[in-house]
C-alpha cells in the first residue's frame, strides 16, 4: 500500500495538493499547544502549522523535546490538559489510549480532513484516533565499495547472506566487526527481537488474549538469527542505540547495518561523514530470515492526536492547524525530512529502504494495550542470552514469566 | 550528598549541655515543631503513601476486540474499554487490594520461584544461578557489592589523601584541595557520561587499553566483570572528595599536645596515626560511613550514563525501569521495590546508628 502510494505520489502531487484549505484555521482566538518529539519531520509539521495559524489563534505554542513519552500521560491527565495535541507513534498512541486521554477525530476529519488519504487515518473499532503523516521502519544499510572489495556480489537480502558477507569482510581483513545494530539493553533489545520474531512468523500473544506466546520455535529461531549477526557486531553492541550506530556508520567503521529509515537522510547528507562513506551507502529492504518472505522490520507511523481533556473549540482549532499543515506545499518544502504519507511526496534515495521494506510485507508494530509490557520484559530478560549466560529457551521462559508478573499487576491477566 | 553535609555532623558532636537538659519539654516542642512538621509532610507521608500504593494493583482491564487500520493495512486488535475501566476506577480509586502479593511476586522477593529452585536444584551453584536470574536479587547483589566495595575504599583513601594534603606546604595546599574536590563538583550524570565516552572502544582510555593489551576487541562495556569494576572505580572517584574534605576538616581539630606527647613517648608516625588521629576522628568516620552507605545503596546515575544496565542493575535503576520503560507505569512494583530499598538502608545503617547512639550516650554522661 505504501509502495503504491509512493509510486503515484509524484503524479498526483500537482493535482491534489493545491486544493487546500490553507487559511482555514478553525475557530479564532483559541489556545493551541502542541507536544512532540524533536526531529526534522515533526519540526516541519508543527512549524508549518504555527506559521499558518498563529495569527488566528489566541496562543500557539510548540514544545518539541526528547523522550516525550515519559511525560505525555501526566501532561494530558489534568482537565484542561497541558497540551491540546501530542504527536505520537504506534506505541505511544497505545500508551495514551490506555488512559483514555485522546479523543476520536471522526467529526473533525469530516470537517477539516478532506484532503487526507484514507490510509493516513488510524482507526480503531471505527473511531479515527490519529492522523498519520510519515512512515518509518528499520532496514539494511550497506557499503557497496566494501562488499565489492570483499568479493560479495550484490546487496545481501537474507540474514544468512548478511552473515556470509560479514564473514568475507572479516576474512579479507577489512573490518573485524562489519555489522552495526541497535542492541542497547532495554527498549532496543526488545525491538530487535520483535523484528526477527515477526520475520520468523511469530505472534507475541495468543490470539485474542493477553497470554504471552514467545517461548516457541520461532522465538528460538529469532534469537539465533540475532546472535548470528551479533557475532560480527561491535563488542559494545549492548550499549549502542541509534546515535552510536549512526556514528559508527558515518565514521566508516561498519559495512552492514540494520538501522532506522529515519536515519537515512542524516547518513546520506554531507554532514558528519566522508564522501567515500556517503557515496557508497546503499539503502535496501530489511533482510528476511529462515527462508521466510517477511522482512525483519516493524513498520511505524507518526501522527497527530487531539487531547480529550480540552474544550471542543480548542480541539477544533488545534486539529485544523495541524492537519492543515499536512499539505503538498509543506511536503514540497521538506521533501527529504521524512518518508511522508502525504500526497506530493517524491521519494528520494533516503526513502528507498523503508519503501522496499514496506512493500516486502513487513509487519506494523502492534497497537495492543499490553505490548509495552511485553516489550519491556523482552528488553530486560533477553540480555542473558546475548551475553551467553543462558540458553534461548531459558531466556524466553524468563521473558514470559516477567511479562506475566507485570501484566497481572496492570490488570491484563488474572 | 551536599544536603548531608548540613544534616549530619551536628548529631554525633552535640554534647548534651545542662541548658539543653533544662529545656522544658514545652519549649522543646515549639522549637522542633517546624522541622518536625516538614519531616512528616515531606518524608513520612510520602513513604506511607508509597507503602499503601504498593499494596494495590490495577483493576482488571476491560478489553474489547476491534479492527484497527492504518497506513500499513488493517488487522484485528484489542483495546481497553475506556468507559468500563473508568467506572471500575471510580468505584475503587486505589485499584484492587493485593496485600503483600507484589512483594512476593517474581519481580521482587520471588518466594515461589525460590522455593521451587530450593527443591529442584542439586547444588549451591545451581541455586545461585537461579537466584541471579531473578531481577530483584540481581539488582540487590550488585547494589550490595557496590556499597561494600566503594564505602571502605572511599573511607581509607579519603583519610589517606586528607593526611597527605595536611602535610603539604601551605603554598600548594590550597590548589591541591581544590583539585581534589573537582570530581565532587561534576554532576554525577555528566561525570559518568564523560567517563563512559572515554572508556568506549573508540575513546581515549578504551583505545589505549586495546593498544596496551594488544587486543583490538577488548571492551570494558562488553564484560560483566569489567563493567562492575568500571562502575565501582567511578563510584570511588566521584565520592572520594566528600570523605577527604570531611576528614581534612577533622584533622584541623586534632589536639597538638596529645600528638607531641605521643612523639615524646617515641611513637612512630604510623603509631600516632593509629592511636591518636584515627580515634579522634572516629565520630567523623561514623558520620562519613553513614552518608556513604546511604548514597552508595541508591547508586543509579552511572548505570544510566555508562549504559551498563545489561551487566549491572541496581535497586534504584529497577524502580526507574518500572516507572519509565513500561509506558504506563507499574506503581505497585516500583512502590514495593522502594519499600524494600528503605528496609535495606535501615538494615545497613543499623550497626552504625547503634554505635553512634552508644558514643553519644557515653559522652553525654
Amino acid at each position: 500500500m505504501l509502495l503504491r502510494k509512493i509510486a503515484i505520489a509524484g503524479t498526483v502531487a500537482g493535482l491534489m495538493g493545491n486544493t487546500a484549505f490553507a487559511g482555514d484555521c478553525g475557530p479564532p482566538g483559541q489556545s493551541v499547544r502542541v507536544l512532540g518529539s524533536d526531529f526534522p519531520a515533526i519540526q516541519a509539521v508543527s512549524g508549518t502549522a504555527k506559521a499558518n495559524c498563529e495569527a488566528n489563534a489566541g496562543e500557539f505554542t510548540v514544545t518539541l523535546r526528547d523522550n516525550t513519552r515519559d511525560i505525555m500521560n501526566q501532561a494530558l491527565t489534568p482537565n484542561p490538559a497541558e497540551y491540546t495535541s501530542v504527536i505520537v507513534a504506534n506505541s505511544t498512541l497505545t500508551q495514551l489510549m490506555n488512559d483514555d486521554l485522546v479523543r476520536p477525530l471522526n467529526d473533525l476529519v469530516e470537517k477539516y480532513g478532506t484532503h487526507l488519504n484514507p490510509n493516513q487515518l488510524i482507526t480503531i473499532g471505527g473511531d479515527i484516533m490519529a492522523v498519520a503523516f510519515m512512515a518509518n521502519s528499520q532496514h539494511l544499510f550497506s557499503r557497496k565499495d566494501i562488499l565489492e572489495q570483499a568479493g560479495v556480489e550484490g546487496i545481501p537480502a537474507t540474514v544468512d547472506e548478511i552473515v556470509a558477507a560479514a564473514e568475507k569482510i572479516r576474512a579479507a581483513g577489512i573490518m573485524e566487526h562489519p555489522i552495526a545494530m541497535n542492541m542497547k539493553v532495554g527498549w532496543n533489545v526488545g525491538e530487535v527481537f520483535n523484528l526477527f520474531y515477526f520475520a520468523h512468523g511469530g505472534e507475541l500473544f495468543k490470539p485474542g488474549s493477553a497470554e504471552p506466546n514467545i517461548n516457541n520455535a520461532a522465538g528460538v529461531a529469532a534469537l539465533n538469527s540475532i546472535k548470528a549477526l551479533a557475532e560480527y557486531a561491535h563488542p559494545d553492541h549492548l550499549s549502542q542505540a541509534s546515535n552510536e550506530t549512526q556514528a559508527l556508520w558515518e565514521s566508516g567503521k561498519a559495512a552492514l547495518a540494520i538501522m532506522w529509515g529515519s536515519r537515512g537522510g542524516a547518513v546520506l547528507d554531507d554532514e558528519g561523514s566522508t564522501e567515500e562513506v556517503t557515496s557508497n551507502t546503499v539503502l535496501s529492504a530489511a533482510p528476511t530470515a529462515g527462508g521466510g518472505s517477511v522482512p525483519a522490520a516493524t513498520l511505524w507511523w507518526d501522527g497527530v492526536t487531539i487531547a480529550r481533556n480540552i474544550s471542543d473549540e480548542e480541539a477544533e482549532a488545534t486539529f485544523a492547524a495541524l492537519v492543515g499543515a499536512l499539505s503538498a506545499e509543506m511536503v514540497a518544502e521538506h521533501n527529504d525530512d521524512a518518508i511522508w504519507l502525504i500526497d506530493g511526496f517524491e521519494p528520494g534515495p533516503a526513502a528507498a529502504g523503508v519503501a522496499a521494506t514496506a512493500s516486502g510485507g513487513a509487519r506494523p508494530y502492534p497497537m495492543i494495550p499490553y505490548v509495552n509490557l511485553m516489550h519491556n520484559a523482552l528488553g530486560a530478560e533477553l540480555v542473558d542470552f546475548y551475553k551467553g549466560a543462558e540458553s534461548a529457551e531459558d531466556a524466553l521462559a524468563d521473558v514470559e514469566a516477567a511479562y506475566i508478573t507485570a501484566a497481572k499487576e496492570a490488570g491484563f491477566l488474572q | 550528598m551536599a544536603a548531608g553535609l548540613f544534616r549530619g555532623p551536628a548529631a554525633p558532636f552535640a554534647k548534651q549541655s545542662n541548658e539543653a537538659n533544662a529545656m522544658k519539654h514545652r519549649t522543646f516542642f515549639w522549637f522542633i515543631l517546624p522541622t518536625l512538621s516538614a519531616m512528616v509532610l515531606f518524608i513520612a507521608l510520602p513513604i506511607v503513601s508509597v507503602f499503601i500504593q504498593s499494596l494495590f494493583v490495577q483493576h482488571e482491564q476491560v478489553l474489547v476486540v476491534s479492527e484497527s487500520c492504518g497506513p500499513f493495512g488493517c488487522s484485528e486488535t484489542t483495546a481497553i474499554d475506556a468507559g468500563a475501566t473508568a467506572k471500575l476506577r471510580e468505584e475503587q480509586p486505589l485499584g484492587r487490594f493485593n496485600g503483600f502479593g507484589t512483594y512476593t511476586n517474581r519481580s521482587h522477593l520471588a518466594f515461589a520461584e525460590l522455593s521451587d529452585a530450593w527443591r529442584m536444584t542439586e547444588s549451591w551453584g545451581a541455586f545461585w544461578d537461579t537466584l541471579m536470574d531473578l531481577p530483584f536479587y540481581k539488582a540487590l547483589i550488585f547494589t550490595l557489592t557496590y556499597t561494600f566495595v566503594v564505602t571502605p575504599l572511599v573511607l581509607v583513601l579519603g583519610l589517606a589523601i586528607a593526611v597527605g594534603i595536611n602535610k603539604l606546604p601551605t603554598l600548594i595546599k590550597g590548589p591541591s584541595i581544590f583539585v581534589s574536590l573537582l570530581p565532587f563538583l561534576v554532576t554525577p550524570l555528566v561525570g559518568s557520561l564523560i567517563l563512559a565516552w572515554m572508556v568506549d572502544g573508540d575513546g581515549i582510555i578504551g583505545a589505549t587499553l586495546q593498544i596496551i593489551f594488544d587486543e583490538p576487541s577488548l571492551s570494558l562495556k562488553a564484560s560483566a566483570t569489567l563493567t562492575w569494576i568500571m562502575l565501582m572505580v567511578y563510584g570511588v572517584w566521584h565520592t572520594l572528595p566528600f570523605s577527604f574534605i570531611t576528614f581534612y576538616a577533622g584533622l584541623q581539630t586534632v589536639p597538638k599536645d596529645t600528638l607531641e606527647a605521643a612523639q615524646i613517648d617515641g611513637a612512630s608516625k604510623w603509631q600516632s596515626m593509629r592511636h591518636v588521629i584515627v580515634p579522634h576522628l572516629m565520630p567523623l568516620v561514623s558520620f562519613v560511613t553513614l552518608m556513604l552507605l546511604m548514597d552508595n545503596f541508591r547508586v543509579f546515575e552511572p548505570i544510566i550514563s555508562f549504559s551498563a544496565q545489561g551487566h549491572a542493575q541496581s535497586l534504584s535503576f529497577y524502580i526507574f525501569n518500572d516507572l519509565r520503560e513500561s509506558g504506563n507505569p507499574l506503581y505497585a512494583s516500583a512502590g514495593a521495590t522502594s519499600m524494600l530499598t528503605i528496609l535495606g538502608v535501615m538494615i545497613l545503617l543499623g550497626p552504625v546508628l547503634v554505635r553512634t547512639w552508644r558514643d553519644f550516650n557515653s559522652k553525654g554522661h
